[in-house]
């Protein structure tokens, strides 16, 4: 183990636990704004139980999201010190955006509406949810453009011995980090849909508050629906913009080892990366795989043997995580279509089977998230801005094995116990009702 | 406009604001277990900077991006360079922010007694290493071509040592005429109490910091060759003494503000010593790092100014005013009567 296997290792680590809790606040944050709005528009009480008791879990989630944060821009300059200076022009800059424009609205106004509820106005108390989920999908938006400049950089020249901003707004509009925000953004609300389902699901299950949970499910399973119908959609425009920008990722995401055209798409296969080849390829759909990336049945499609060896993301986990995602993705279509069908013909009870499938499905959209970033960010390998600069390039120079051996440990640890109590949270707050979740404010004892 | 300028001069202010700002919340938090005597009282001091101790950090993330932003080859080295002592402040900053969300979500005492402690440590810890990090930063770190020839026991220099224990000092002051300000009853004359009696130790670590610094920085040498700057430091001085006659006069919101001006006063110091460095070389001032030599293109600093000079301004708007939302002071039974509260 070296200091770049170790820096890569605490980087998957730190950004990997980081997004256990961001997917669920881009999303919970619009449904409690939602239930939120309802409750202004309506006057009905239920809705505003509604927004404390998800908003409650919003907040436990949140605050682990919020400080695990913070690693990853430390991270950059601490393990990433080559890559920082050599791209820190143009790469520094939506960042220091992002802090500046969302993330000073999203972390005030949450201030505001966790400790406002008797402080200001109703509508207000309204609009600072609204703020805190515009702000932190703003935070998303400018995070997936710096993201989006490394898996395609554009608007920049290299000079200097660094490459150099010289258009902005090509960044800002690069499709690529536009298309993966789009794509992240709805993946989100698809976790909060599931999560509310979910939980809901467990309520119902025991038959507790049941008017509460069933219109908590029922707003959930129309956002779930439309959110994972749109991660299919702007996935799709996504992978064909990856075929286009970065074949080697879309070679491998798909398992295809000679450059064909026409190519077909395998609905089994299984790739042996030593070989070069599949182990199985079955069930052929003729043209479907070149018709995905290029919109034509008889397009080529790069082979991953077509790129020098060592220009190849590794296949195997990039290819898995992809099926694994896609599979994932279908199963939240169809499983968000019969729940919003159930719930709105009121036959969601008869179902128990179906209920518990939903409690125990919580995790799925979890892990589709995280597999998508799997295929991101190994699919670039071995590049860490795609074309220009290797991540054997980027590591810091400074840094000495044992430091990182004991930040890794540290992390390991600190997060290991940190994610165990949030979760241990999150679980103990989801399972008491509206009414119970009062918890640090009985304020009942005395040291 | 020399855009490196505005930049360094904006780099400063997004520290000196942070300092100020998260000063309060990590003093107030050393301070948890020794002001809050019962867990009422606790609960009022985590709760007094509950709404805003979130939109406080940012301004730490906001100076460590503009730096990425504008002075990448600094960012990258400073904080390379600074791996362990960043390291341990970055758990500070992690376990401090949880606690405050964890620490009343269950009855136990051993539960909240155990956050307690991580709120107490959380704090200290990143109090005592920015101002590690900033009196190695004014004294200059051990740079040259071949890269960085420190340590983390280099950095606990005395001078580097003097400088934490004044940001511990400072913190601690300002989070006690903070918690002074914000609670009532016995809670606040403890906090007003404690708050005078650290004047004393605070103001001989500051005296001794400053007179320090003549020997172990190049810090004064600006000053020497512009006068006119004398003014900061002279105004930190005048701010830290009004400190004590207004707590002396029982205005303890006055002995506030004058610590929020202290704050800004000892953080300008140092920057306006620094200039041009944003990180000098202790070994030859050829390896210094500047606002020159380290700096993003121009263009980038066009397009970053122009996001500053809009967006901070807004920033600060809504800041001032979500502080007012939350004026006023706390009691023991507004917090246990809100169950939305830490």
């Amino acid at each position: 183990m070296d200091v770049l296997t170790l820096s890569r290792l605490q980087f998957a680590i730190t950004s990997m636990f980081h997004f256990i809790f961001v997917p669920l606040t881009l999303g919970l944050s619009v449904l409690v704004a939602m239930m939120e709005t309802r409750y202004v528009m309506s006057g009905n009480e239920m809705y505003k139980r509604m927004a404390k008791f998800w908003g409650k879990l919003f907040l436990i989630n949140f605050a682990l999201g919020v400080v695990t944060g913070i690693t990853l821009e430390f991270q950059f300059g601490m393990n990433w010190a080559e890559y920082s200076r050599y791209v820190g022009d143009i790469f520094g800059a939506p960042l220091a955006i992002e802090a500046t424009v969302a993330f000073f609205m999203e972390s005030v106004f949450i201030g505001v509406w966790a400790f406002g509820w008797n402080k200001v106005g109703k509508k207000f108390h309204a609009v600072s949810i609204w703020l805190v989920a515009l702000a932190t999908n703003l935070s998303g938006l400018w995070i997936l453009l710096a993201n989006g400049w490394m898996q395609h950089p554009v608007g920049y020249v290299l000079r200097n011995g660094r490459a150099e901003m010289v258009d902005f707004m090509a960044m800002i509009t690069n499709p690529f980090g536009l298309l993966k925000f789009g794509h992240q953004i709805v993946s989100g609300y698809t976790v909060a849909g599931f999560f509310v389902m979910g939980v809901s699901a467990y309520h119902l299950l025991k038959a507790r508050n049941r008017e509460f949970f069933k219109a908590s499910f029922s707003m959930a399973a129309a956002f779930a629906l439309v959110a994972a119908i749109m991660v299919a959609v702007i996935g799709d425009f996504h992978a064909a913009d990856v075929a286009k920008t970065q074949p080697a990722k879309f070679a491998a995401m798909e398992a295809v080892w000679d450059s064909c055209t026409n190519a077909p798409m395998h609905l089994i296969a299984f790739p042996d990366a030593k070989n070069e080849c599949n182990l199985v390829s079955a069930l052929p759909v003729p043209g479907l795989l070149s018709y995905l990336a290029f919109r034509d049945t008889n397009a080529q499609i790069r082979g991953i043997t077509s790129f020098p060896k060592d220009e190849r993301p590794p296949v195997l986990p990039v290819f898995l995580s992809f099926r694994l995602m896609v599979g994932l993705g279908t199963f939240f279509i169809v499983v968000a279509a019969a729940a919003l069908f159930l719930v709105k013909n009121g036959l969601l009870e008869r179902y128990p089977l179906f209920l518990r499938l939903l409690v125990v499905s919580i995790p799925l959209p979890y892990i589709a998230n995280q597999l998508g970033w799997v295929v991101s960010e190994v699919g670039r390998q071995p590049w860490i801005v795609y074309g220009i600069m290797k991540t054997s390039d980027a590591v810091s120079k400074s840094l000495e094995l044992s430091q990182v051996i004991g930040s890794l440990i540290g992390f390991t640890l600190l997060y290991g116990l940190l994610g165990f109590v949030d979760i241990y949270l999150l679980a103990k707050f989801a399972r008491k009702g509206p009414e119970e979740t009062n918890v640090g404010a009985t304020g009942a004892f005395k040291n | 406009m020399d855009l490196h300028i505005v930049w360094f001069v904006l780099w400063g202010v997004l520290w000196a604001v942070y300092f100020m700002l998260d000063g309060f919340v990590l003093g107030a938090g050393m301070l948890h277990r020794v002001l809050g005597r019962n867990d009422s009282d606790r609960r009022v001091i985590i709760n007094s900077f509950g709404p805003v101790w979130d939109g406080n950090e940012v301004w730490l993330i906001t100076a460590g991006g503009a730096t990425f932003a504008a002075f990448p080859t600094t960012y990258a080295l400073m904080f390379s360079y600074l791996y362990t002592p960043l390291l341990l402040l970055l758990f500070g900053l992690i376990v401090r922010g949880v606690s405050f969300e964890f620490r009343s979500k269950e009855e136990g005492a051993a539960w909240r007694g155990c956050w307690d402690w991580a709120i107490v440590l959380s704090s200290f810890v990143p109090a005592l290493l920015f101002g590690v990090a900033f009196g190695n930063i004014f004294s200059g770190l051990p740079m040259d071509q071949a890269g960085y020839h420190g340590s983390l026991l280099a950095l606990l220099n005395p001078y580097g040592i003097v400088s934490g224990l004044l940001f511990v000092m400072l913190f601690l002051e300002h989070g006690a005429l903070y918690v002074a300000g914000k609670s009532t009853g016995e809670l606040s004359r403890r906090a007003e109490q404690l708050a005078r009696t650290l004047w004393i130790p605070l103001l001989v670590v500051a005296v001794a910091f400053l007179g320090y610094t003549n020997f172990a920085t190049k810090l004064y040498d600006n000053y020497l060759k512009a006068p006119v700057f004398l003014v900061a430091p002279l105004l930190a001085v005048a701010a830290l003494v009004a400190v004590r006659t207004l707590l002396g006069a029982g205005k303890v919101r006055g002995a506030f503000v004058a610590s929020c001006v202290t704050i800004l006063g000892v953080v300008a110091t140092g920057v306006i010593g620094l200039f041009p460095n944003l990180i000098p070389s202790s070994l030859d001032a050829m390896y210094s790092l500047t606002i020159y030599n380290s700096s993003s293109s121009d263009y980038t600093l066009k397009i970053m100014t122009t996001v500053a000079f809009i967006f901070v301004p807004i920033v600060i708007l809504y800041k001032v005013w979500v502080y007012r939302i939350f004026r006023g002071t706390l009691t023991a039974e507004a917090v246990a009567a809100d169950h939305e509260a830490y």
